[in-house]
């Protein structure tokens, strides 16, 4: 029998400023070695769970516990932080935000330095954790310079640099794009193997997750465990969808073709999966389903001709770009960090100049206009609501792009009531921003954008850092806002978003266009998803797997159908 | 991004070999010497030691261009108020009076003036080449090493080189903001009116605030879970021990201080006359 490495019982948390306990009746044992996934959506006490672990709670987030727990054997109230940091190593979620070195190097060494080792030990020591996480040949690189992937090793190398037992995981995959994402869960599965130390990994994000197999699964929900179960076990269940946690794709497709699901089939990976009783039915349930229709013809509202763009004249972001979008389309621009996705938002938006070629809105080219002039039509929203929102109360916030043109207070009053109704933001009209949810608060600057009537809605990452849930409710509404006939162009490397609500992806790599399809024939060509740093869908590869002669319809019609059902 | 200005640049000189800690006591000491003295026998040679150190240091004129026209700017700037608010500070100084022209009212032009602020123009350029000097380099991180090697306390000494890793990241979060402002309105350029204008430049502070708010507590969450300021001392992994140019260097800006002291003081007044 291993040693329990953490134990909870009858235990209870309840933060200061709440009225309702967070964590309720957790009972829950970890044992040395094991590699356990939790699950939950946003709110259901995942994260504080994890702060009960690393001793964020109590000692920077304060609160009341009942109950107890018990890290290695000791009571987590008589440890303090600095103690507890010596048993667990937390990974946080943004790699940016926790990145306090000047270099790798130093990040690496933080914790030894805070230590007071002396600095002879400390350089092999830190070599050898580089090592262990692949980044030894970056010791000596800034932060800016790394990608995001690189980041996060850094980080975990600052972890295993203490010999900690458990390492813990806080939402690894949140700012990563789908091919580091996937390369990520291989680091911390091999890291797991080559040391044998206790995993816990906190994700909403399963079928990623779950790219490398885990022991254990934990449903939280609403503040409490609702399963503990293998993977198997929990995939061949109705517990997600009841809680709210996107099932992997390629299983729900099973579920749509009346195929039923069982442990003894290996649900968890798709490659080990025993598919053989489902072959027929999923193709009498592709022929089932007809052909979708092509999607319409629009036309052209913005036009980019053959434009190139560097911030230092010896590095081009981009070079002779040209694309198309039609009025009415709700299109996608893809590629990894720095394939110059942002930066084609920023020059159509006017921030930056061309370098060369031309932008045309209309048929007219808008390269003389001003930034403003441009903001009449063309409406951007960035990815962090924080950074939009300048005014403590909802309706001034939205009313401010008005105000600054001049129009009368009436009129703005009957705009901004308006919008704050296709938002749905008009039940909090006199509220404070501050007190808004993220999501709501993300609203807040669409509503913000929106009231100044633009045909184009430019987006950043709509969806980054929401849930299941979340994600679903914002991209209903982006939707709700494309069929009312405004165009929408999305940022973003979310596969899901792609294929679900766009007619369209264009694909850059290093400043070019590789591809400009239907995003399920995009995301199904192997070159290009490797340039762009995207994953292969889970459905083409059932579909492969299953033998359906056109895997690429396949996920068309899956999706079409898939949308539907959600929508009802 | 575009370049950053006045950043540490990485070059293989006897200046960038240094070590964090002798640049800093060396910079520190010759600031103090060239503020005490106005002997100009003194300012001239520390001037032309400053210009000496330049040369060797490697550092590239387009790396400091812009900071320095900035600084002639505001050098200008201060003759000009020096000579409006006090047009005989030279005469009282110096206990003579020459003059080379009357210009209007109390405003009259003295060789004494132009001698004072000549030496004050010395001052200057004494002074300037070793901070920027100093400023480009030194490893950021090194630096924060020395501060806590002459005796800061290691948390102040951090939040230093924490301020220069953020940088970067806080310039990118102003601009993005700052573009999303203008979208909708918000200019804060010469067009707008004054008044206007410093409204609408709270309106971009106040997300840039609340953004760096949100990025100090994440960062402190993170170096709290890492064990920082746990215990009392703390080392560097950047760290470097004294070597013998540094030793070198310590003893030069001894001599320097000693003798320029010397030279100032043994007649009993901090002002080289040339009039008497």
């Amino acid at each position: 029998m291993k040693r329990a490495v953490i134990e909870f019982q009858n235990f209870s948390f309840q933060y200061r400023a709440q009225t309702e306990p967070t964590l309720q009746d957790i009972n829950l044992t970890i044992t040395e070695g094991e590699k356990v996934l939790i699950i939950g959506p946003s709110g259901s006490g995942k994260s504080t769970l994890a702060h009960c672990l690393n001793g964020l709670i109590p000692f920077a987030y304060p609160g009341e516990m009942t109950g107890t727990m018990r890290m290695m054997g000791q009571e987590q109230k008589e440890l303090g932080i600095s103690e507890l940091s010596n048993i667990v190593g937390t990974v946080l979620q943004d790699p940016d935000g926790q990145f306090v070195g000047l270099t790798v190097g130093e990040d690496i060494a933080f914790r030894l330095e805070n230590e007071g080792i002396p600095q002879a030990d400390m350089i092999g020591k830190v070599a050898a954790a580089a090592r262990a996480v692949d980044i030894h040949e970056y010791l000596g690189a800034a932060p800016q310079s790394l990608s995001g992937g690189q980041k996060q090793k850094t980080t975990l190398g600052g972890v295993l640099v203490n010999e900690v037992g458990i390492l813990l995981f806080d939402e690894p995959l949140a700012s990563l794009d789908p091919y580091t994402g996937k390369k990520a869960i291989e680091l911390i599965d091999r890291v797991q193997q080559e040391t044998g130390k206790t995993v816990l990994i906190i994700e909403h994000r399963l079928e990623e997750v779950l790219h490398r197999p885990v022991d254990r699964i934990i449903v939280m929900s609403e503040g409490r465990i609702a399963a503990d179960l293998t993977p198997a076990e929990l995939l061949s269940s109705d517990l997600l969808r009841e809680t709210g946690i996107r099932e992997p794709l390629y299983l729900t497709a099973l579920r749509y073709a009346g195929c039923p699901v069982t442990p003894e089939m290996n649900p968890q990976n798709l490659a080990m999966m025993e598919l053989d009783s489902c072959t027929d039915k999923l193709q009498a349930w592709y022929d089932n389903h007809g052909a979708q229709p092509e999607s319409p013809e629009y036309p052209p509202v913005l036009e980019l001709r053959d434009i190139s763009f560097g911030y230092e004249k010896s590095r081009p972001v981009l070079q002779g770009l040209s694309l198309q979008v039609g009025r009415g389309e709700m299109l996608c621009i893809a590629g990894r960090n720095g394939a110059g996705k942002s930066t084609v938002s920023k020059l159509i938006c006017g921030f930056y100049r061309l370098a060369s070629g031309t932008i045309l809105m209309n048929g007219r080219d808008i390269g003389s206009d001003t930034i403003k002039e441009r903001a009449d039509r063309i409406g951007f929203v960035m990815q962090n609501p924080n950074h939009m929102i300048s005014k403590t109360l909802l309706y001034d916030e939205v009313a401010l792009g008005l105000r600054q043109r001049g129009i009368m207070e009436e009129e703005i009053g009957e705009r901004v009531h308006g919008i704050l109704k296709v938002c749905g933001l008009y039940p909090f009209r006199s509220w404070p921003v501050s007190a808004l949810s993220y999501g709501q608060k993300k609203r807040v600057t669409i509503a913000a954008i929106l009231v100044l009537q633009p045909e184009i809605l430019i987006l950043d990452e709509p969806t980054a850092g929401q849930d299941y849930r979340h994600y679903n409710e914002m991209m209903e509404f982006l939707l709700d806002l494309n069929q009312q006939g405004i165009t929408v162009i999305m940022i973003t490397h979310d596969m899901h978003l792609m294929l679900e609500y766009t007619e369209r992806a264009i694909v850059l790599s290093d400043g070019i266009k590789v591809a400009d399809d239907r995003p399920e024939r995009v995301l199904t060509d192997t070159d290009v998803v490797r340039s762009a740093n995207l994953k292969e869908t889970s459905l083409f590869a059932l579909a492969v797997k299953a033998g359906i002669r056109q895997p690429v319809e396949f996920v068309r019609r899956f999706i079409a159908h898939d949308r539907r059902s959600r929508g009802q | 991004m575009r370049a950053t200005m006045l950043a540490y640049t990485n070059h293989d000189s006897g200046i960038h070999r240094l070590t964090g800690a002798a640049k800093l006591i060396f910079f520190a000491v010759w600031s103090v010497s060239a503020m005490i003295t106005y002997d100009t026998r003194c300012l001239l040679v520390l001037f032309l030691f400053s210009l000496f150190a330049f040369k060797i240091s490697k550092v590239q004129f387009q790396d400091y261009a812009f900071v320095l026209y900035l600084i002639l700017i505001f050098f200008v700037l201060n003759h000009i108020a020096i000579f409006l608010f006090s047009p005989l500070e030279g005469v009282r100084i110096y206990g003579t009076r020459h003059d080379v022209v009357h210009i209007a009212g109390r405003y009259t032009l003295t060789w004494e003036q132009l001698f004072y602020q000549f030496n004050i123009a010395l001052k200057y350029a004494v002074v300037i080449p070793m901070a920027l000097l100093f400023l480009m380099t030194t490893d950021p991180s090194e630096f924060s090493a020395s501060l806590n090697r002459v005796g800061f306390n290691y948390k102040i000494a951090y939040s230093v080189s924490l301020a220069l890793r953020y940088i970067p990241d806080i310039q990118r979060d102003y601009e993005n903001i700052s573009f999303s402002a203008q979208a909708r309105g918000i200019d804060i350029s010469r067009k707008e009116k004054l008044p206007r204008r410093l409204k609408n430049i709270i309106l971009i502070l106040m997300p840039l605030i609340l953004t760096s708010i949100e990025r100090i507590d994440k960062i402190s969450t993170a170096m709290e879970l890492r064990g920082f300021g746990q215990k009392e001392k703390r080392t560097w992994y950047r760290a470097r021990p004294f070597a013998r140019n540094d030793y070198i260097a310590i003893g030069i800006i001894a001599g320097i201080a000693v003798l320029t002291a010397w030279i100032t003081f043994y007649d009993g007044s901090r002002y080289y006359n040339i009039f008497k």
